[in-house]
């Protein structure tokens, strides 16, 4: 069992908790991930590390499907039943370059442990970091505190830069040299925003979140196609040379149990809202 | 010994086989001739002895029967049950010329469920403890024997487990049909209760750091092969498309037949299709008709070649598992979620280094089998996650670890056996590795 300590609600369904987890803590790199099980009933999820300290380990998650509103239901002082790792490879780090760590979304919870490590690097970190709107935005002051330069964007411009995170990485490429940059955020928005730095040929990766089972290599559940080869997330990755994968089939396959996991989401909804027909009005 | 009804055991996933009653293991331990020299014994992997434990079931003396296994084999209820005994105990058995063999397997699972209904009496921690640190990392039966060997010899064991439950291949791999996960858990924690520790959600190479698990004063890697192998072929990323190990995973070790009570989902599927002729492709094959589905089992040689043990080809096509000989799967037919499995018909040639014909397609003799769900279970091997972080381990053609008699590999205080070092093979062989490799341990404890 392991002890939630700490649980703060970061913007509309995004929740960050820290968790006691001293074997994960004790060897967390930038860039790898956890497997959370809630309970007996539970499913594997895996979570990216988003920070560690001292026994603590942190991550950060939007409540979407059953488990993440279930874990985003638990408070400070209660357990979850697993946490396995740190899993995955760390972050594939340079030292003397320019990085760009972007982070979309929910995606934002992976760029201040990855900008920290690019910035003990000896690397100068620009941070870019978007959400729908001002109130979506999450861990500006963190970001803030680690990288030289950090950009803001939304989509409704209520603030920062009105637009994209690509849109700030386009101005950046046409500007200054960049030597690597980290992508980190929905499938579809790792896919186009990674797009932009292929014609200038500045390495690029991007974290991948398929659907994992055990997390060390022996399901194949998290296979992903790079380079027109099978590899898996979950001990090859989860970051990968991003123009090199083939998101689509990414895409496609994150989709597989969409049926299943409504089904999931409205039993678990039905079960917590008390009443005799239980139903989708709490959805 | 017989098997539930077909029409009642496909609807569950309670155990098939029914086990002996205590007058039917009487009268079968009856029949042992008690041989001088047994060669029954010398069938087994870990050297059970066998006459000992037949002649105290015929005397009735169950207990006795138990307690002779298991100062050979730690895991008896697991291994009467899942050991191919034909080619083993049974196999060498002198009365398989005359008459039917002893049913070894049956009397060993007969002893061993008897002593665990009844309240093991579990065995002392040793008393005398060496101050030896062992890490052991995976918990199949490998690891287990092994962990349950050093501690005996008083040795302070700690077993690092990936998942979050102990068993490797017993827990996910093996349907609870062929082995009640309660059995697998009852004999897990009498090793624990010798006084091992089992850190479970550990992954050696990360939640453990190389140095540190080389600072143990001896490790034995028994990672087993876990990694799934792939066809390479058109269409499989397509969803519905599942090695066996996922698939198995998913039902055993998460419960997804129980889904949405348990979170885990599996595509049960209306039309399945297994690639494979292992024991691992008829689990996979069996768990998909539980599941509700029509099953076709596609196998690349001739039935006869099928590595499978007979008894699950057997379970597999009374519970109306299909099985196409002579095929293999060239391409996934489907639009994102696969419709279809086109095979081709395949033709035996010469012989392979196994002596089992090479099989070789039949230009344009190919057909499509309608599948919504197809699994393919063609063999796994060794994981290499954690034997790619140490460095100075010598590593075998098929990513295998290289070991010598004694489970002993290029790393003088590191020992490896099961599958990691073997490729996939048999619990019993992994339990084998992990005795021979639990005995050099401790005589290399004892010269230094």
């Amino acid at each position: 069992m392991y002890k939630i300590e700490e649980t703060t609600q970061l913007a509309d369904r995004v929740h960050q908790i820290w968790i006691r987890a001293p074997h994960v803590a004790h060897h967390a790199q930038a860039g790898q991930f956890v497997i959370i099980r809630i309970d007996e009933q539970g499913e594997r999820i895996p979570l990216t590390i988003s920070g560690v300290n001292g026994d603590l380990v942190r991550v950060i998650f939007m409540a979407v499907g059953k488990t993440t509103h279930h874990l985003a239901s638990l408070a400070a002082g209660e357990h979850v039943r697993d946490v396995a790792g740190p899993l995955g490879r760390p972050s594939e780090m340079i030292s003397g370059g320019t990085c760009v760590v972007i982070g979309g979304g929910v995606g934002v919870a992976s760029t201040p442990i990855i900008a920290k490590a690019a910035k003990d690097a000896g690397n100068h970190v620009i941070g870019i970091i978007g959400a729908r709107n001002a109130g979506l935005l999450i861990l500006e002051d963190e970001m803030r505190a680690v990288c030289d330069e950090l950009f803001i964007t939304t989509d409704d411009g209520s603030k920062g830069t009105h637009g994209f995170v690509s849109d700030v990485l386009k101005t950046l490429l046409a500007e200054r040299k960049l030597d690597l940059v980290w992508v980190i955020g929905p499938a579809i928005m790792m896919k186009v925003t990674s797009g932009v730095t292929q014609p200038f040929g500045v390495k690029t990766f991007v974290s991948l979140n398929p659907i994992m089972v055990d997390g060390s290599g022996m399901c194949g559940s998290c296979r992903v196609i790079v380079g027109g080869e099978t590899r898996f997330a979950c001990v090859d990755g989860p970051e990968f040379d991003a123009h090199q994968v083939d998101f689509n089939s990414l895409m496609a396959r994150q989709r597989v149990y969409t049926e299943e996991e409504k089904v999931a989401l409205e039993r678990h909804q039905a079960a917590h809202c008390g009443c005799e027909e239980g139903g989708n009005h709490h959805a | 010994m017989l098997d539930r009804k077909v029409n009642e055991r496909i609807r569950d996933f309670h155990e098939v086989a029914l086990g002996f009653s205590a007058d039917e293991a009487i009268l079968e331990a009856e029949r042992c001739l008690q041989c001088k020299k047994p060669l029954c014994v010398t069938g087994c992997p870990v050297g059970i002895d066998i006459p000992a434990f037949i002649s105290a079931i015929a005397a009735g003396d169950f207990s006795v029967a138990a307690t002779t296994i298991k100062e050979q084999n730690m895991l008896p209820a697991i291994c009467g049950r899942v050991c191919p005994q034909e080619t083993q105990c049974e196999g060498a058995c002198v009365l398989k010329n005359k008459d039917t063999p002893i049913n070894i397997g049956a009397l060993e699972r007969f002893a061993a469920d008897w002593e665990r209904e009844r309240g093991f009496s579990a065995e002392q921690k040793s008393r005398e403890q060496t101050g030896r640190r062992v890490a052991v990392v995976g918990s199949g039966p490998a690891g287990l024997t092994a962990a349950a060997e050093l501690a005996r010899r008083g040795h302070k064991v700690t077993i690092f487990e990936s998942l979050h439950e102990a068993g490797g291949v017993l827990s996910y791999g093996i349907p609870a049909f062929r082995l009640p996960k309660e059995i697998v858990k009852a004999e897990i924690d009498q090793v624990l209760a010798m006084g091992v520790d089992l850190k479970v959600n550990y992954l050696v190479g990360r939640s453990v750091s190389v140095p540190e698990l080389l600072a143990f004063d001896a490790v034995f890697i028994a990672t087993g092969a876990g990694l799934p192998g792939f066809m390479g072929i058109e269409g499989e990323q397509m969803n519905g498309v599942y090695s066996a190990n996922e698939y198995l995973t998913r039902v055993n070790l998460m419960h997804a037949d129980q889904f949405p009570v348990f979170d885990t989902p599996v595509k049960a599927g209306s039309r399945v299709v297994v690639a494979g002729g292992g024991n691992v492709a008829m689990d996979a094959a069996r768990v998909a008709r539980r599941m509700g589905a029509r099953v076709t089992l596609v196998y690349r040689r001739r039935e006869e070649d099928l590595p499978a043990r007979r008894e699950e080809v057997v379970h597999a096509l009374e519970e109306g598992v299909e099985i196409i000989n002579c095929a293999a799967p060239i391409r996934l037919l489907g639009d994102g979620v696969v419709t279809g499995v086109e095979c081709v018909t395949m033709k035996m040639c010469g012989l392979d280094g196994s002596g089992r014909p090479t099989p070789e397609p039949v230009a344009d003799q190919t057909f499509v089998i309608d599948a919504d769900v197809f699994i393919e279970a063609i063999g796994q091997s060794p994981n290499p996650l954690l034997i790619r972080e140490v460095s100075g381990l010598s590593i075998g053609a098929r990513g295998n670890l290289v070991v010598d008699d004694d489970g002993r590999t290029s790393i003088g205080h590191v020992f490896a056996g099961g599958d990691v070092a073997t490729g996939a093979a048999t619990v019993i062989l992994a339990m084998g590795a992990g005795k021979t490799a639990a005995a050099a341990i401790d005589r290399m404890f004892k010269e230094q």
